[in-house]
């Protein structure tokens, strides 16, 4: 028998509404999806009339289905807003080319100005070249934390007020229990926040945070958008998985549990005596940051410089990794400065000088891959001597490489601070100056931490974790 | 013998990246006493449908679809185009014709 729709409007029901259970028909479930979304835009002041506002597109389902209700919204309650969409092409073949041509089709079907970025244009990497570096295990970090800064660039184009993106009430629920998990107890205060963003920077705000992502889908398949649903070909980000899972377990049983995280999460006190990082602007690239220099800066000099895994490592393994780098270093050093007071005699014994300290590299090398590696590291280095004035400094810095040099320096000696490693400062300036041999003990450090498969997944940014534009892509391999 | 059942089986939201990409299939289920001799009932039920699904149809990874006796929560089931919360979930009887769809809620964003 077929049930008819709560509100007595005398057409069948289709759908159990997972919020409140009442069942509704199609045109009741429009009806009450859009006004909701229309009471969130309203009461938390999201957009003023006039205001340009990006939507942050991936081709997935949330923002598929956020463009379509706003373009609804805004010819419906006339909000005057100037619609356009955002993209971001992280250079992963065979997932985000496939899931652009969603994207174009979601510009043509809504008469959207579509505006795309790709990380190789940004940072002068794309994903896959990421991976090829760094494996498949931390790379969703660089994922995420280029992603973010991405959209910032891409609004900052555009010159919009502000960026929508697409986070469901099951996002924000699922960030709220993983703060909560991890500890992370300033995300968790600010991750409920329906629109972030300090002075200077472009907000972000989330008309959908209190919609769920059964009735998005449903949103969708009734009305026929086309979305994209392929999973990324890469690695999971398996610990947001286990509280998706846990927490779709959990809305099974009980389906206000969503709705619940985040009245909790909204509504938790935090004592007053608990620091919180203030946000600020990169000193390097000038886009927001809780640190002197950001996240994206500290992940893109470490590819520049061969060590791609200077900003996802744990700290204490890093710290020690970092002990025994210095440590050869030192030693390196005193080889160095005999190599200079022998330059001076005859230039002929620095052949003899680096064959030595080839000699004492090779034996302190635990395998035959730094010869690898260093390549790569040279390859590397030549790159960052282009790249560092071009991306890092966003095209203004005409710097030689002294001085990228020294800024990489000062960067990097905030990356060691920032994780309490005050002593190793000296290494990496070398990295440029000295060629072999230094670049072979880069190659060791790469090789250190290959064997280090954990994440500082308290260094990751709310949205790090393949929770971005994307939506739940980390999670997919475990949520499905 | 007219104990046969035809249905029309579809797969969205990427649930169908676990079935060859397919994302419709017209399939005729035999009569439950000959698929599940031991069974007490006469008639297919969703229960049912999913462990025929799982031995038919589902050639990978059945965990990602599958939990317990039901589908892995996060997936929407549609019974002719109706949320199947609306019907019984796992008892609703199957009728002949029937269109029963899986959307997967897990996918993308």
């Amino acid at each position: 028998m077929p049930i008819s729709c709560r509100t007595g409007c005398g057409r069948n029901a289709v759908l159990k509404r997972p919020k409140t259970g009442d069942a509704l028909c199609k045109e009741c479930f429009y009806w009450a999806f859009e006004a909701e979304i229309h009471y969130t835009i309203t009461k938390g002041e999201l957009f003023n009339r006039g205001d340009s506002v990006a939507i942050a597109a991936s081709g997935g389902k949330d923002s598929t289905v956020l463009a379509h209700v706003l373009k609804t919204l805004n010819q419906r309650h006339d909000y005057g807003l100037n619609l356009m969409l955002l993209s971001i092409d992280e250079g992963i073949t065979g997932y985000r080319d496939d899931s652009l041509e969603t994207v174009k089709q979601n510009r043509d079907d809504y008469e959207m100005p579509l505006k795309i970025l790709s990380y190789k244009d940004l940072y002068g990497w794309t994903m896959d070249e990421i991976v090829a570096q760094i494996g498949r295990k931390n790379n969703c970090t660089f994922c995420g934390v280029f992603r973010r800064q991405a959209l910032d660039r891409g609004a900052a184009l555009l010159n919009v007020k502000c960026i929508a993106t697409g986070h469901n009430a099951d996002d924000i629920a699922e960030t709220v229990l993983m703060n909560v998990l991890r500890g992370d107890i300033a995300r968790l205060k600010r991750c409920t926040a329906i629109s972030t963003g300090s002075e200077g920077t472009i907000p972000r705000v989330k008309p959908l945070k209190y919609t769920y992502e059964k009735e998005i889908v449903m949103y969708a398949h009734y009305k026929k958008l086309v979305y994209f649903s392929t999973e990324c070909v890469f690695a999971p980000n398996a610990y947001r998985g286990h509280a998706r899972a846990l927490l779709k377990d959990m809305e099974k049983i009980r389906p206000s549990c969503i709705m619940d995280i985040i009245y909790s999460g909204e509504t938790m006190a935090v004592k007053e005596e608990v620091t919180l990082p203030t946000q600020g602007i990169c000193v390097r690239c000038k886009f927001v940051s809780s640190q002197e220099v950001c996240k994206a800066c500290v992940l893109l000099e470490g590819l520049n410089k061969g060590l791609p895994r200077l900003g996802v490592g744990k700290s204490s393994k890093a710290k020690k990794m970092l002990a025994e780098y210095n440590a050869k270093q030192e030693q390196e050093k005193g080889s160095l400065e005999q190599a200079i007071i022998d330059l001076d005699d005859s230039s002929n014994l620095i052949d003899d000088i680096n064959q030595s300290n080839k000699v004492t590299k090779a034996k302190s090398c635990r395998s035959g891959s730094c010869k690898s590696n260093n390549k790569v590291s040279n390859g590397s280095t030549v790159n960052n001597d282009k790249c560092s004035s071009k991306e890092c400094c966003t095209g203004k810095c005409k710097s030689n490489q002294g001085n990228d040099i020294d800024q990489g320096n000062s960067k990097i000696n905030s990356l060691l601070e920032e994780y309490g490693i005050n002593d190793a400062q000296k290494d990496i300036p070398n990295g440029n100056g000295h060629g072999s041999n230094v670049s072979k003990s880069n190659g060791e450090i790469v090789e250190n931490s290959d064997e280090d498969g954990e994440v500082l997944f308290n260094d990751q940014d709310e949205e790090n974790s393949c929770a971005g534009a994307c939506g739940k892509m980390g999670s997919l391999q475990i949520g499905f | 013998m007219t104990d046969t059942l035809k249905l029309s089986i579809q797969f969205g939201g990427g649930a169908e990246l676990l079935f060859d990409k397919i994302k419709k299939r017209e399939v005729e289920l035999p009569a439950l006493k000959k698929y599940f001799p031991e069974s007490l009932k006469e008639k297919w039920a969703i229960r049912e449908l999913l462990v025929w699904i799982k031995d038919n149809l589902l050639k990978e990874r059945p965990e990602l679809f599958l939990q317990g006796d039901s589908v892995r929560p996060g997936i929407l089931v549609l019974i002719n185009d109706a949320d199947w919360e609306l019907f019984g979930e796992l008892d609703y009887e199957l009728q002949a014709n029937d269109t029963i769809m899986f959307i997967s809620t897990l996918h993308g964003g």
